[in-house]
């Protein structure tokens, strides 16, 4: 297990100045995933918040290679890279082994950049893909992405008097990576920064495509204090409302489970997005509800698979 | 040592493939340009080529991937048409900004809607303002030996290519084409030149940054400037590929000009039709002429227009129409490029085969006896025609 002392110290390769908000979990995300992957690592990101505070012309947060293209093509720009290097690597041009991580925030990746994402993964590039998952597009300004938590307002779809946020529970997409049968899945909460480096480490050391969820906290996307980026994300785990965990070929393993269960409304009413809530209960228990099945079909999963 | 063989558009585009034999092709299938990736798949498959082949699951995809093989400094190609090119469009920007070498071949066919398969420019025009080269092929020959050319191009002056061919016409049409031997073509092109690489771990860069007010219009302003300045350059690296490959192409090529007081000007293979019917003319006494635009981007203002001082009454093919109300895009372009000039002819457009179309000598010959009358009215009346079209 990596040391944190030694991580910050060498594995400096996303620098600070930065453009990010102030507890701003993406950019934890990008210090950690470089850190994780070391130096000979090339990366593309997709349009949304990182790549436009790490980029601003003529600056760069990068101290190795970074390509943008476009918002909805980050897998599919990667894959060309990974082959790129690979044919290179044939004709012996290239000698060096080199990692190639493909990264997008949840609109990037669930929405628009799903039939790249998924075309790339089926190809079986060796890249890992991460996803910075703050629920909503950010970057925009706070719209609802299918990423968007059951409840939460967002500005398009703001709580009113009629509709109380977003009625629409998030899409799996974490399931529908493993359904893509590569061979390492996981997500990841920053709270557990030891558990993301390892997972990012593990996903390299594939010999195929890997996909890494990461929740992403968002002060002014969730209405959090900055400061509580941090604590929102081990509140997520042991509320279960994100569950930390991987499958690796086919085989669960729920990498932590939570001695402590805390309630749900910890977590939520740390944060403005779901304010509203507090005057209806009953959606409070729907999303309790569906939260609750999820993390108990993750417990029959890691059964069934490691039996 | 040239071999002379029979092929179509399509197979004389996947020649050339081979011979280059980038180092990635990423591609979606579509008809009619579906045959040229098809063919070098079975080039990889076989071992003939060292390619990387990449099957994506769409264009924009296709033309994602090529972006970020180019980046990290492969020989990348790519084919596609019609709706393909459209799902492109996005990236096709991108490229340009990005100044990467990719060469596409691109078979033209009508946008929907309605959805149609066959020939007509749409395609290519709605992707003209990209900050791509785009090469219009008269015949299979034409787009062997411009697929090459276009490589070579991008290589040298950092700007994407577009090579294309008229679909069905010339993508499905077999003719006689002289192929050149492997290594030439390998001899000609050289190592990849590119502008940067992005698998440069030791010296990192970053690719594709957020510019704004304070500086993307300088970056945006160098772009057009290069463009402008990257006619020359062709023209020398057009001239060296005539002198190398022993060919004989230019930027817009003339048929019987010099004398000529009428003249039809157009792009790709119709061009063919209108040589024979300027020679039916010919004999007939009629002093017309054809002035065929084989590049398209950049636009070659200054030899159209030179081209064009001693002409009367000219005649412009459109096989795409801008839906402004002012006609296509040939004529748009033509016509603007003659505004400065001293001796303008008098100028009409004839909107001809959409969506594959079949225009005949008649049809141009009905052109030829319209634009002398138009002349003779001193431009009086619509100066855009929609020709072969049913009561
Ligand atoms: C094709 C296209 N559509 C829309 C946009 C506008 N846009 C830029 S970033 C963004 C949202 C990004 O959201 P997400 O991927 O969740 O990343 P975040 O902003 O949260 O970092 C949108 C909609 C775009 N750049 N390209």
């Amino acid at each position: 297990m990596a040391n944190i002392k030694e991580l910050a110290s060498k594995g400096n390769f996303f620098s600070p100045g930065h453009r990010a908000c102030a507890g701003c979990g993406g950019t934890i995300i990008l210090r950690l995933l470089s850190a994780a992957a070391g130096e000979n690592t090339v990366f593309v990101g997709a349009t949304g918040c990182m790549e436009v505070v790490s980029t601003i012309y003529p600056y760069t947060s990068w101290k190795v290679p970074f390509m943008h293209n476009a918002f909805e093509n980050s897998a599919a720009t990667a894959s060309g890279v990974e082959s790129a290097y690979r044919a290179l690597k044939k004709r012996g041009k290239i000698n060096k082994d080199i990692n190639i991580i493909a990264f997008g925030g949840d609109g990037g990746t669930y929405d628009i950049g799903l039939q790249s994402l998924s075309g790339a993964m089926e190809r079986g590039h060796k890249l890992l893909y991460v996803c910075y998952d703050n629920g909503a597009y950010m970057n925009t300004g706070i719209q609802r992405s299918s990423a968007t938590p059951f409840g939460a307002s967002t500005t398009t779809s703001p709580a009113g008097k009629e509709i109380k946020g977003k009625m629409q529970h998030r899409k799996d997409l974490t399931e529908i990576m493993i359904a893509h049968n590569i061979p390492y899945v996981a997500q990841a909460s920053i709270f557990y920064w030891n558990d993301f480096v390892e997972k990012v480490k593990k996903a390299l050391n594939v010999d195929g495509p890997s996909f890494i969820d990461v929740l992403s906290p968002c002060p002014l996307g969730w209405g959090s204090e900055p400061s509580a980026s941090v604590e929102l994300s081990e509140l997520a785990v042991s509320t279960h409302f994100w569950n930390v965990f991987e499958c690796e070929n086919g085989k669960y393993k729920i990498n932590v489970k939570p001695k402590k269960e805390k309630p749900l409304e910890e977590f939520l009413f740390k944060q403005q997005r779901f304010k509203h809530l507090k005057n209806n209960p009953e959606l409070v228990e729907e999303l309790r509800r569906y939260l609750n099945e999820k993390y108990q079909n993750l417990l029959k999963k890691e059964e069934c698979s490691n039996r | 040592m040239t071999k002379i063989v029979a092929k179509t558009g399509n197979e004389a585009m996947a020649e050339a493939m081979r011979q280059i034999n980038p180092d990635v092709v990423a591609a979606y299938p579509i008809t009619p340009a579906t045959e040229i990736v098809q063919i070098f798949s079975s080039f990889v498959s076989n071992g003939e080529v060292d390619t990387l082949f990449v099957p994506t699951e769409s264009e924009h995809s296709a033309i994602s991937a090529c972006v970020g093989a180019a980046a990290a400094g492969a020989r990348v190609m790519t084919g596609t048409s019609s709706q393909g090119l459209a799902l492109m469009h996005e990236v096709l920007f991108i490229a340009g900004g990005l100044r990467l070498p990719i060469v596409i071949c691109e078979v033209n066919r009508a946008l929907s809607s309605p959805i149609n398969i066959h020939c007509d420019h749409s395609d290519t025009m709605a992707s003209r303002d990209a900050g791509w080269i785009q090469i219009f092929s008269e015949d299979p020959q034409e787009a062997y030996d411009q697929t090459i050319l276009a490589m070579k191009l991008s290589e040298q002056l950092f700007v994407p290519s577009m090579v294309t061919t008229d679909g069905f016409i010339i993508s499905h049409a077999m003719q006689r084409v002289e192929i050149f031997d492997d290594n030439e073509v390998q001899e000609y092109l050289g190592e990849p030149k590119r502008p940067y690489n992005l698998l440069d771990v030791d010296n990192p860069i970053t690719v594709g940054p957020l510019a704004l007010q304070d500086y993307f219009m300088e970056i945006k302003v160098q772009q057009a400037n290069f463009i402008k300045e990257s006619r020359s350059k062709i023209k020398e690296i057009l001239n060296d590929f005539n002198k190398k490959m022993k060919r004989d192409y230019s930027v817009v090529e003339k048929y019987m000009m010099d004398d000529a007081e009428f003249c039809f000007v157009a792009l790709g293979s119709t061009a063919g039709t209108l040589r024979y019917t300027v020679d039916r003319l010919r004999k007939e006494g009629e002093k017309v002429g054809l002035l065929k635009v084989r590049f398209y981007r950049p636009f070659f203002e200054e030899d159209i227009v030179e081209s064009l001082k001693n002409i009367k009454g000219c005649a412009i093919f459109d096989r795409s129409d801008m839906f402004a109300g002012t006609g296509g895009h040939l004529f748009n372009d033509v016509k603007s490029a003659l505004y400065n000039s001293s001796s303008r002819p008098f100028l009409k457009d004839y909107v001809y085969g959409l969506g594959g179309r079949d225009i005949d000598v008649e049809d141009i010959e009905s052109v030829y006896r319209d634009i002398k009358e138009f002349t003779e009215n001193n431009g009086k009346g619509e100066t855009v025609k929609y020709i072969t079209v049913r009561e």
